[in-house]
């Protein structure tokens, strides 16, 4: 690990080191007793106050400002105060000490700022800065932001996706991780759209603009990561109100303990004024309000990293709470691609079958056609084929190697007089006769999301007690998909406006205190999104309605992510909870311990201080996400 | 109008939220938010007033911790 200082914090160390060689030297000297007796009183003071001034200076210089701005209350001005207390007790050594501790963990704090910042920026690190145009048959650099929609760009390997757009010629693979955190890289061919942010790792592209910077993928991550933090959760607001509340409190009661004690009890003013000065150095609330907008900035931004894009620390905190997780079916935990599912023969083979439904279908562009000819996977032999017609809503008749062939729905069956199997299956069934006699069926139906069944078990693992989903589809067709993926509940036949009503429903069944998310695709089901208490939306790398509606947005479409976010939420709310009690805790005890005359300044400093290092370190794990 | 600025300097995070509450009461400021870990401050404030608004802030700014200042 490299240190890298900026200016100011050079500086600070510099008369950090300075002024601690002049303190060890003055403690010496005091101590050798060298200087003539009727002088001790001053050299010491002067001794003391020249690394004082050196170390504290700008404290003080600051706090006279602020005092003169009328803000009393802040950190330079309660340690000036001390210190200053410190001196007049004729406390020396002791004054200087705390300033040049006090100091040194605000070197060390802002060096841990400055590293997280670092950190999150590197994690953000996915604007590129410049795009290879061709013009008048050379190619010139230029910036992403001077591009217009069909310019046509150059991507060399190695290179950032400057902006949205579609390959028209090359081919290559691109690392979408910054995206997505998917590792795999993904194959690009002419026609393909490429998203800003991704890294081309093999060939050279040429793409034709689609978005402007200003409105590409990367620009609208880097915006809504950034907007993030406005949105402050409910722990953040508290801890800002607190902290308000918290220094003129801990003020007036250290002047109470200046005061009361001696009054009341003819006590030393000095025994009890120490006490209250210490108390002053434990005032400051930097602790919290420091490390607790970190947790939820670390939290955000190890999640984005992931692919996992949270629009602010009030959903993060939601999330936590979410114990019911409402899915829909089509595009969420299914592909939302129609493929064959069975083949039921009869007096054919499963191949014979599927040929002469392959055929039949072969002008059509249904995508119930195509997902036929996708199974048969052979080139279709069109000139075996004669007077095909299709029937709207029906099906498709045709001649193939002279045999009639009719390919459709019951209603095309019983138009033809044709006996059919009448079992139900869920998904789409499609029947095939040969000839006027019967020959079979295919059921085409949507195909499960490979990680869709690992989701639910990991939402399960993690404690979620109710999985339903919401679908469109017909009973039979939900019925089986939640039953091979594990889901609790599930309500079919649904319209997108009962789809809310149902989700509403579900909130209200809920304990107030847990929270309901839904996980949609993000455009037909924006209404069910805005709805729930934490609206999840499957990106699909950049659909505007997704990131629109949604709370938190995933960018690959891959269901587990949803676990994954569940984990990231949890894990920051932790690390709040214990930043919250660890600071309260410490400096609530260092309070007591001081106002009985147990805690000396050197406790106070480090419940200041040091608490906020502590605190602040504990905040960066944030930022480490381990998937699993 | 809504723009973002760049707080350089912006050391200490309890003022940034003293900047933030005050900026926010300057005439004319529909909405400002200050993030401390990315030293940005967006203001969302009326077009006729905007450049007066911004140098109003950028005093805020100042007078909370000396030595920030807002760059765009």
């Amino acid at each position: 690990m490299s240190i890298i200082l900026n200016k100011k914090q050079k500086k600070s160390l510099c008369r950090i080191i300075l002024a601690s060689v002049i303190f060890i030297f003055a403690v010496l000297i005091s101590g050798l007793s060298v200087i003539p007796a009727e002088y001790s009183a001053y050299a010491r003071f002067i001794l003391y106050l020249i690394p004082y001034l050196l170390v504290g200076g700008d404290v003080l210089l600051r706090a006279t400002k602020n005092i003169i701005h009328g803000k009393v209350f802040d950190e330079n001005f309660l340690m000036s105060i001390a210190t200053i207390g410190a001196f007049a007790l004729g406390e020396y050594p002791e004054g200087v000490a705390v300033m040049l501790f006090y100091q040194v963990g605000e070197l060390f704090q802002s060096y841990a700022v400055n590293k997280s910042r670092r950190s999150i920026a590197e994690l953000m690190d996915i604007n590129p800065d410049h795009a290879y145009i061709e013009r008048d048959g050379s190619v010139v650099t230029v910036s992403p932001d001077e591009l217009s929609v069909d310019d046509v760009i150059l991507i060399k390997p190695g290179d950032r996706v400057p902006v949205d757009g579609i390959v028209i010629r090359g081919s290559s693979e691109l690392n979408t991780a910054s995206l997505t955190g998917e590792s795999l890289p993904r194959d690009v061919n002419p026609g393909d759209p490429v998203i800003s942010g991704c890294i081309n790792l093999s060939g050279v592209l040429h793409v034709r603009v689609t978005k402007i910077f200003s409105e590409s993928t990367v620009t609208r991550i880097l915006e809504l990561v950034e907007n993030a933090s406005s949105r402050k959760a409910k722990t953040e607001n508290f801890i800002t109100t607190f902290s308000r509340y918290y220094t003129p409190v801990v003020v007036i009661a250290a002047a109470a303990l200046a005061i009361i004690p001696p009054l009341l009890f003819a006590q030393p003013f000095s025994m009890w004024v120490e006490r209250a000065l210490t108390f002053l150095v434990v005032s400051c609330p930097c602790a919290l309000v420091i490390s607790i907008p970190l947790s939820f900035f670390g939290g955000i931004g190890g999640a984005s990293a992931s692919g996992i894009l949270v629009k602010g620390g009030n959903y993060l905190e939601a999330l936590a709470k979410t114990d019911t997780v409402v899915f829909d079916k089509t595009g969420t935990l299914t592909c939302g691609k129609f493929s064959v599912t069975e083949l039921h023969p009869v007096k054919m083979s499963e191949d014979q079958l599927l040929e002469y439904a392959a055929h039949a279908e072969a002008y059509s562009s249904h995508p119930i056609s195509i997902s036929i000819k996708d199974a048969y996977g052979k080139p279709v032999r069109n000139e075996a084929l004669t007077d095909v017609s299709e029937i709207a809503g029906h099906g498709v008749n045709a001649t193939f190697n002279g045999h009639r062939l009719a390919v459709g729905n019951s209603k095309l069956m019983r138009s033809l007089g044709i006996s059919i199997d009448d079992s139900v299956r869920p998904g789409t069934m499609i029947h095939v006769s040969l000839d006027g006699s019967y020959a079979g069926y295919l059921v085409i139906s949507d195909t499960v999301k490979p990680d869709a069944k690992d989701a639910i078990l990991r939402l399960k693992a993690l404690g979620v007690k109710k999985t339903v989903m919401l679908t469109g589809d017909s009973s039979v067709a939900a019925a089986s998909v939640a039953k091979e993926l594990g889901i609790d509940q599930y309500h079919a036949e649904l319209l997108p406006q009962d789809k809310v009503s149902v989700l509403e429903d579900i909130i209200n069944q809920q304990n107030k205190n847990r929270k309901v998310a839904f996980v949609g695709d993000g455009i037909n089901d924006a209404p069910v999104i805005s709805r729930a208490d934490v609206g999840i939306a499957m990106g699909s790398l950049g659909s505007d309605a997704a990131i629109e509606a949604a709370d938190i947005v995933l960018m690959d479409d891959n269901p587990a992510k949803i676990a994954l976010a569940l984990q990231i939420s949890r894990k920051t709310m932790g690390i709040v909870k214990q930043n919250i009690i660890f600071a309260l805790d410490v400096k609530f005890l260092v309070l007591v311990l001081a106002a009985f005359g147990l805690a000396n300044m050197w406790g106070a400093v480090f419940a200041d201080v040091g608490v906020a290092v502590i605190a602040i370190l504990n905040a960066m794990r944030t930022l480490n996400v381990k998937d699993k | 109008m809504k723009k973002t600025f760049k707080l350089e300097n912006l050391d200490c995070a309890n003022c940034a939220a003293i900047m933030e509450s005050k900026i926010r009461k300057i005439n004319g400021v529909n909405n400002a938010s200050i993030s401390f870990m990315t030293q940005k401050l967006i203001i969302e404030a009326d077009d006729s007033r905007f450049d007066a608004i911004v140098k109003e802030a950028a005093a805020v700014c100042k007078r909370v911790e000396p030595d920030c200042f807002i760059r765009e």
